[in-house]
């Protein structure tokens, strides 16, 4: 039946819109302001007198001038030609966990007794959001095991940063910040498990995989020395294989007397299974524009929700949020603190929503997330390696987590169609497909993620595109080449956007550079 | 056992015991658990979650949330001054029409084809800061002005090569937090004082303290303390003679008005965008800007994505894609600059239709309507017995500090009166600037008419003079 799936005949919107400089017409106005009143001008006059001469701005910015209807449909044309979550099957951006992100939280979100809160009130007028980050850290305690959550951390980039940062203070406190210099992480955990470390001035060392696609274990024995200051590792990594053995990991990275990090950006296989504190860490974070469905927001806003084991908690960034049995309130009295990471409490609108999506879920709920997510990865897995021409490298005959990082080369050796080529065409049919972070130590990757949040039905119809690719791939190389056909726009000319002369990163850099 | 178990969640289609069947059918196993081979035993997590009782229905979950959030009393139902870095403005109804849109609020990390609109509306959001700015090159946002700064203070140190950095004092306390822990142990930081009479830097102890080790002076304009720094120019000359940078953060929206830091020889300015037309939530609205020259030397030292124009194999046809991928840690996990992932990108894209909605025009009369009002607020508030401004004579932008020493109250003191009476008074920080006397920051925005300033002088006086 699935093999009968058809692929739609869709096409995206495409509007041809213009920049929005192109709009523009001299004189129209999209919002006004309020009158200044007479009273208080003829108190203070026109408000410039009071500057300084050359701080007054002499000529107005350059800004467009639209109607307020223009600017409106401009921005929905724009926003009709971006391929969104909601709109489609999106099971394509592996490792990203595009789930279905509730509309209902967006109701909370968007409502004044959120939005209108400023985060310098009152400890008394604010028991409502603070009940809510509170709770939060409570639920995430329990899904990981470990003892306090920080908020702060705007994604899991930063996160890892307020990771590394952590562990920079806790050796500096044993008078060991200078000795312990090197960061262990693995070629599969995310960029910046490795990025963040360097900022800090760590020596990063990146454990490849062996040829069961876990990172090596007889590598890791190699690196960890009394220069270890920690371990930064993803489990399942983006293959989607779990590591067995990585409790032996953590315990040897202890024995050296490091500390031990778990990217859980994506948790989406594991909530209610497996657990950060059972596997030897100290620390673990989530994203929750991930796991949690807060959604992506074209990149933000964003958490990475970052929580420790009680022995470190003094030095997470201030201020967390406590309950006294009567009300919530700030606590800024941790002298070891790292200080902040990002400005208040974090990106409170995502805290809000995995906080309403948890308590729409609760433990039994939670726990058929990672198992249907799980479930749906390996019905795809199966499929996909049905596929001529893509595999699944390592873990033979094994089941994955949450995702698989699939590969198309024998089919560029068959037919000389590439990932990216793929890709490309897979977007004709409504299909985002990514391949890989670099470097591709899978060639030709693919990284496929169904989540929970699709059905059986969706993830067929998903497969028929890949099946209709590679089928075009064989039979007519050409088409998938000079894909995509029915996008928004056509193959793009990337060489401006890597020389100097030519790039523009703004429409004045565009016109200084592209004088008629 | 799960199977058996009827939990059909709406969130979750393949629930359905029947569809469960039928898949763990096609893959050959007899139940979900054995897809979890891998995990050892011991690591097995055998209790349940001690989590509270689902609300399963859509109504119980509205009801218990809504529940929840009408504990909060906002900015809304009373009269705010408060302010540092997260500001009280009008949000214009466009800009939550088009944030909201399951388009923009869904995407995420697709292609410069599927996703055209994604790179379109985040390229315009850069062309218009540019604008605003009248710097050729800005970032898809950073996490925040925080974040903005301490890239901005990095990269001054890979493009000069030195790795001390002189920050006014001036600064926000949090932003100093943030500043710190983003540079420590490469950069080091040293303050530089500011004038107690006019908020402005200390032209003397800056000299004192530039060298050959500097990579940059820092400072911000309008300050933290609402003050306008006319010394701009012969800062950034200080720096620039000695092989420093000047990298200036600022507040856009002053920018109507006041002149883009270019102009007086910024190299590097920073700031948030949280004033254009995103809602405060409870500070989760932020996102950091970063804005150069077009000069490669800066454009290589960009951690964050810039995301460029070109044109396609169609006539005609705009095509978008990211400038200089290679510099990334998305590309290169160690020689990357710094690290980069998700961050406030929809912020940045509704600060873009901010900017469109307000056009040249609107810019310039919120700037001078700002500028007005809380001028206006100055003056009243100076009125009052016990009262001081500590900066009387210097010009401000939209904050301003006010003394309350004379009236032998603290600020919380204040603070709590006010709130009685429906009012939130301006941002403590009398612990944090001491050497201002017992001080708050209030914030003055086209919000705030001349009735509720009025409101606060009365109840200001009420607190500061009537009541025990």
């Amino acid at each position: 039946m699935t093999k009968n799936t058809k692929v739609k005949n869709f096409h995206q919107a495409k509007w041809d819109e213009p920049i929005i400089f192109e709009l523009s017409t001299k004189g129209e106005r999209g919002i006004l302001f309020p009158e200044i009143e007479k009273e208080i001008e003829a108190i203070v006059g026109d408000g410039f007198s009071k500057l300084p001469k050359q701080m007054i701005r002499k000529q107005a910015p350059q800004l467009p001038e639209l109607a307020q209807k223009q600017v409106l449909k401009h921005y929905l044309r724009i926003s009709q030609q971006t391929l969104g979550a909601d709109l489609n099957v999106d099971i394509g951006q592996g490792t990203c966990t595009m789930k279905y992100s509730p509309k209902i939280n967006e109701r909370f979100a968007g409502s004044p007794k959120f939005t209108a809160l400023h985060p310098a009130q009152d400890e008394s007028t604010v028991q409502g959001i603070l009940e809510i980050i509170y709770k939060l850290d409570l639920f995430l305690r329990e899904i990981s095991g470990l003892d306090k959550f920080t908020f702060q951390p705007g994604g899991g980039g930063q996160a890892i940063f307020a990771m590394v940062s952590i562990i920079e203070a806790y050796h500096a406190t044993n008078n060991e910040g200078e000795q312990r210099d090197e960061i262990i992480s693995t070629m599969f955990s995310h960029p910046s498990d490795a990025a963040a470390p360097t900022v800090k001035g760590y020596k990063v060392i990146n454990i490849y995989p062996n040829e069961d696609g876990l990172p090596d274990i007889e590598a890791l024995k190699k690196a960890v020395s009394k220069r270890t200051a920690a371990l930064l590792i993803t489990n399942p990594e983006d293959t989607g294989i779990f590591n067995p053995k990585i409790k032996e990991f953590t315990d040897m990275v202890h024995k050296v007397g490091g500390l031990c990090g778990y990217d859980q950006a994506n948790a989406n296989g594991l909530l209610g299974i497996t657990r950060a504190k059972e596997a030897g860490f100290d620390m673990c974070f989530f994203n929750l524009h991930k796991t949690f469905s807060s959604p992506h927001g074209c990149g933000g806003p964003a958490t990475g929700a970052l929580g420790v084991k009680e022995e470190i908690s003094d030095f997470l960034p201030v201020p967390l949020v406590e309950f006294d049995g009567k009300k919530y309130y700030f606590n800024y009295d941790l002298p070891k603190s790292i200080g902040k990471v990002r400005a208040f409490y974090g990106a409170v609108p995502a805290i809000l929503k995995a906080y309403s999506w948890i308590m729409s879920l609760g433990s039994e709920g939670l726990k058929e997330v990672s198992r249907i997510a799980v479930l749906n990865n390996n019905y795809l897995l199966k499929k996909v390696l049905e596929i001529p021409g893509a595999s699944a490298p390592y873990a033979k005959g094994r089941h994955r987590i949450e995702q698989v990082r699939y590969s198309w080369e024998d089919l560029y050796n068959d037919t000389g169609v590439t990932t990216e080529d793929i890709t490309y065409r897979m977007v004709d049919f409504g299909f985002h497909m990514w391949s890989s972070h670099h470097p591709f130590i899978v060639p030709q990757p693919f990284t496929l993620e169904p989540t929970e949040a699709y059905s059986k039905a969706e993830m067929d119809e998903y497969l028929a595109g890949l099946r209709r690719v590679v089928k075009e791939a064989h039979e007519n190389p050409e088409l998938v080449k000079s894909a995509p056909h029915r996008s928004v726009v056509h193959k793009i000319d990337h060489e401006p956007l890597d020389n100097p002369a030519k790039w523009a990163i703004t429409w004045r850099a565009y016109l200084k550079k592209n004088k008629k | 056992m799960e199977e058996k178990k009827k939990f059909v969640h709406p969130y979750i289609p393949n629930s359905v015991p029947e569809i469960k069947a039928k898949m763990l059918k096609e893959i050959g196993v007899k139940d979900i658990d054995s897809l979890y081979e891998d995990i050892p035993e011991s690591l097995k997590f055998k209790g349940e979650l001690n989590l509270p009782k689902p609300m399963l229905s859509e109504y119980a979950l509205e009801r218990h949330v809504m529940q929840i959030l009408a504990k909060n009393q906002t900015c809304q139902e009373n009269l705010s001054f408060l302010g540092g870095d997260c500001w009280q403005h009008h949000v214009p109804a466009i800009c939550d029409e088009v944030n909201r849109r399951s388009e923009f609020l869904t995407a995420y990390a697709g292609e410069p084809y599927e996703d055209h609109g994604r790179f379109q509306s985040l390229f315009e959001y850069a062309s218009m800061m540019g604008e605003l700015l009248e710097m050729d090159v800005v970032n898809v946002p950073t996490y925040d002005w925080g974040q903005a700064a301490s890239t901005a203070i990095r990269m001054a140190g890979r493009i000069t090569s030195r790795n001390e950095i002189l920050i006014a004092k001036s600064i926000s306390p949090d932003r100093l937090k943030i500043i710190s822990n983003y540079c420590n142990p490469v950069v080091s930081i040293k303050l530089v004082e500011y004038d107690l009479k006019t908020g402005q830097l200390d032209l003397d102890d800056l000299q004192a303290k530039i060298s050959s080790k500097t990579a940059g002076i820092y400072f911000e304009n309008p300050s933290h303390l609402g003050t306008i720094d006319g010394q701009g120019q012969i800062i950034s000359d200080i720096a620039h003679k000695n092989g420093a940078l000047c990298i200036v953060g600022t507040d856009p929206i002053s920018l109507g008005v006041l002149t883009p830091p270019i102009n007086y020889g910024a190299d590097i300015v920073c700031g948030d965008v949280q004033s254009l037309g995103i809602h405060m939530q409870y500070g989760g609205g932020l996102a950091g800007y970063i804005a150069t020259r077009d000069e490669e030397q800066y454009v290589m030292e960009y951690p964050s994505r810039l995301f460029g124009i070109t044109h396609t194999s169609v006539e005609g046809e705009w095509g978008f894609g990211d400038v200089t991928y290679e510099r990334t840690s998305f590309h290169d996990r160690v020689d990357g600059k710094e690290f980069i992932g998700t961050c406030s990108a929809l912020w940045g894209i509704t600060a873009g239709v901010y900017l469109a909605l307000a056009g040249p025009q609107g810019m310039q009369e919120l700037g001078q309507l700002i500028l007005q009002k809380s001028q206006y607020a100055m003056k009243r508030l100076s009125e009052i017995k016990g009262v001081k401004i500590p900066f009387p004579n210097s010009p401000h932008f939209k904050e301003f500090v006010v003394d309350f020493k004379e009236s032998n109250k603290t600020v919380k003191q204040v603070n709590k009166s006010l709130l009685k009476k429906g009012i939130f008074g301006g941002k403590d920080i009398s612990a944090e600037f001491q050497e201002l006397g017992n001080c708050a920051v209030y914030c003055i925005t086209e919000i705030h008419t001349m009735e509720d300033i009025d409101r606060l002088v009365q109840a200001l006086d009420e607190c500061l003079n009537k009541e025990k």
